[in-house]
């Protein structure tokens, strides 16, 4: 209880405050920051922002070009698609649908791989070796392949494909949570605290965890954009969400009948995908930049 | 004056991988023997890979020895009881900017400590923090601090710090002063013998620099090759060195600094 307080008047930012200041001074990551937060806003209001249902449907307006085109219409600004559906709700609610499963993906895959991660990165011998050498092994095959063969062994559908994809991206989650945690069980800070006298799982929770925590960011923004590519794909294939839905993929192969009479019908479902991962690209490799400066200052 | 630590025919038997490729020799530690009183200094000087470190390990419970006891008060610790080796043998490690965790802060450390250790309440826990510090010559404030923020000076005193807020009886440093710039190294040998004074510690430390040696400790153990070559009280031994390995350390010691004894 000091009177005097000199050093309170400074500014201490925590290790993830520092990364947070690196991270604004690159101006491409900040600039995918915004556009991720947009995205954000959509999927949490998006139901209000559109103008029609994703379903709706008028007969009168098939095939509308997109309003600035010399035949749009203001009232469908995308324009319409071959069954007279406004290609904007259907983005709006496409992007809520990619979108907000690949968060849940990813909120999955991770958590699950962090808990497996540590846990195999903690034990020791045989169990952690095997652990190590079967996701090696699976580590080789693509995420999207693994994901259409648990498709093929679960069933086509939306939900399956969510199990598929989360399950297919956590062999990639465990490996780097396994490895981070064993180069920090090495330091000189998990002996002191094996000195003080905890326990392995408190280890982690208290010492190795904090540190973790970026890292953890870091893939979870990787993964993300590898979630929402799998999902369109799956989409793409009808392997994941089925024709009428506005999932963006589904779109896509929906649309690549009429490619030539209305190119904006996959145009504009495509360059939302390419926006979304671009921005989740951005803001993870802005990201780890950011951490790199911070730990070499 | 009673005998604080005590170790009696402490082996260590390491048995290093073999791995495919390349064979290390197995490592040994025969035969140590020795015992301070509080309020002692005993330095552990010898070469690189004679095994210093490992002693200091074995004596904080890092590793387990393969024979022998290390009795703390003529009670011998065991590997069962390692809270009281916790609270009475504390560490200070060689690299100590890497035993600072850079996520927490170092209130946040030396609070895990008591928690650990001690059934104080938050209060209690944070008027040790803060007298710990004070004692250390950090103030209360630094408990705000990251790791990243200290100078490596600094960094020594949180390592001091860490090791006394448990209030123990022995200190075990391993090459504490090795990467200190001179003006600090002395700062941080003058804050040790002072604290040693005022709290009765017994001091255990490992070290190159025979000067320090010589300048704070009262007995000393010389080490090769995991064997004590010589042993007892450290002006007896600097002036008058019985073993040809002795001999040479001292000599290339003070052929360093210019010869002056």
């Amino acid at each position: 209880m000091s009177r005097s307080s000199l050093y309170e008047e400074e500014f201490f930012p925590s290790p993830l405050r520092q990364t947070w200041m690196e991270f604004k001074r690159s101006h491409w990551a900040f600039a995918g920051l915004w556009i991720l937060i947009f995205f954000v806003f959509v999927i949490i209001v998006g139901p209000f922002l559109a103008p029609y249902q994703p379903l709706e449907q008028s007969p009168d307006n098939l095939l509308l070009p997109p309003a600035w085109s010399d035949s749009g219409d203001i009232r469908y600004i995308f324009g319409t698609d071959s069954a007279g559906r406004d290609i904007l709700s259907r983005v709006i609610y496409g992007s809520r649908l990619t979108f907000g499963i690949s968060f849940l993906v990813v909120i999955l895959s991770v958590s699950v791989g962090v808990i497996i991660g540590a846990y195999a990165g903690i034990s020791k011998g045989l169990r952690s070796s095997i652990v190590n050498h079967l996701l090696d092994s699976v580590m080789a095959i693509p995420t999207l392949l693994i994901a259409i063969i648990i498709v093929g062994i679960l069933g086509t559908g939306l939900i399956n494909s969510i199990w598929a994809i989360a399950l297919a991206m956590l062999p990639q989650v465990i490996h780097t949570c396994r490895d981070f945690v064993r180069q920090e069980s090495e330091k000189a800070y998990v002996t002191a605290a094996k000195l003080d006298g905890a326990g392995s799982i408190h280890i982690f929770v208290k010492s190795i965890f904090p540190n973790m925590v970026e890292i953890i960011v870091v893939q979870s923004t990787f993964a993300l954009s590898t979630a929402i590519l799998d999902i369109s794909a799956l989409g793409f294939l009808s392997l994941a969400a089925q024709a009428p839905s506005p999932e963006l993929g589904a779109m896509l192969s929906d649309g690549l009948d009429i490619v030539y009479i209305s190119p904006w019908s996959i145009a504009l479902p495509g360059l939302t995908i390419l926006l979304a991962i671009i921005s989740v690209n951005l803001v993870g490799d802005g990201l780890r930049t950011a951490l790199r400066r911070r730990l070499q200052h | 004056m009673t005998t604080l630590l005590s170790v009696q025919d402490l082996n260590f038997y390491h048995k290093s991988r073999n791995s495919f490729l390349r064979k290390q020799p197995p490592f040994h530690l025969t035969d140590i023997n020795f015992s301070i009183n509080a309020g002692e200094t005993l330095a552990i000087v010898g070469d690189n890979g004679s095994g210093k470190s490992t002693l200091a390990n074995l004596l904080v419970g890092v590793y387990k020895p393969s024979s022998g006891s290390i009795s703390l008060n003529d009670q011998q610790l065991g590997s069962r009881n390692t809270k009281q080796r916790c609270l009475n043998i504390r560490m200070i490690f060689q690299n100590t900017k890497e035993s600072i965790n850079p996520a927490l802060t170092l209130g946040h450390m030396l609070d895990e400590s008591l928690v650990l250790n001690t059934k104080l309440s938050a209060l209690e826990r944070g008027q040790q923090i803060d007298k710990t510090l004070r004692l250390v010559g950090l103030l209360p404030e630094h408990k705000y601090f990251y790791r990243h923020m200290l100078s490596d000076g600094q960094l020594q005193r949180m390592a001091l710090a860490r090791a006394l807020i448990l209030n123990p009886k022995v200190i075990v440093a391993d090459e504490p002063f090795a990467a200190l710039d001179p003006s600090v190294r002395s700062q941080t040998i003058n804050l040790f013998m002072k604290l040693q004074k005022d709290l009765g510690l017994g001091f255990v430390f490992i070290a190159h620099n025979l000067g320090i040696v010589r300048h704070i400790s009262d007995r000393m153990l010389v080490i090769q090759d995991g064997r004590v070559v010589e042993s007892g009280k450290t002006e007896v031994l600097i002036n008058w060195p019985k073993s040809e390995y002795t001999k040479q350390l001292i000599h290339s010691y003070y052929s360093l600094v210019n010869g002056q004894y």
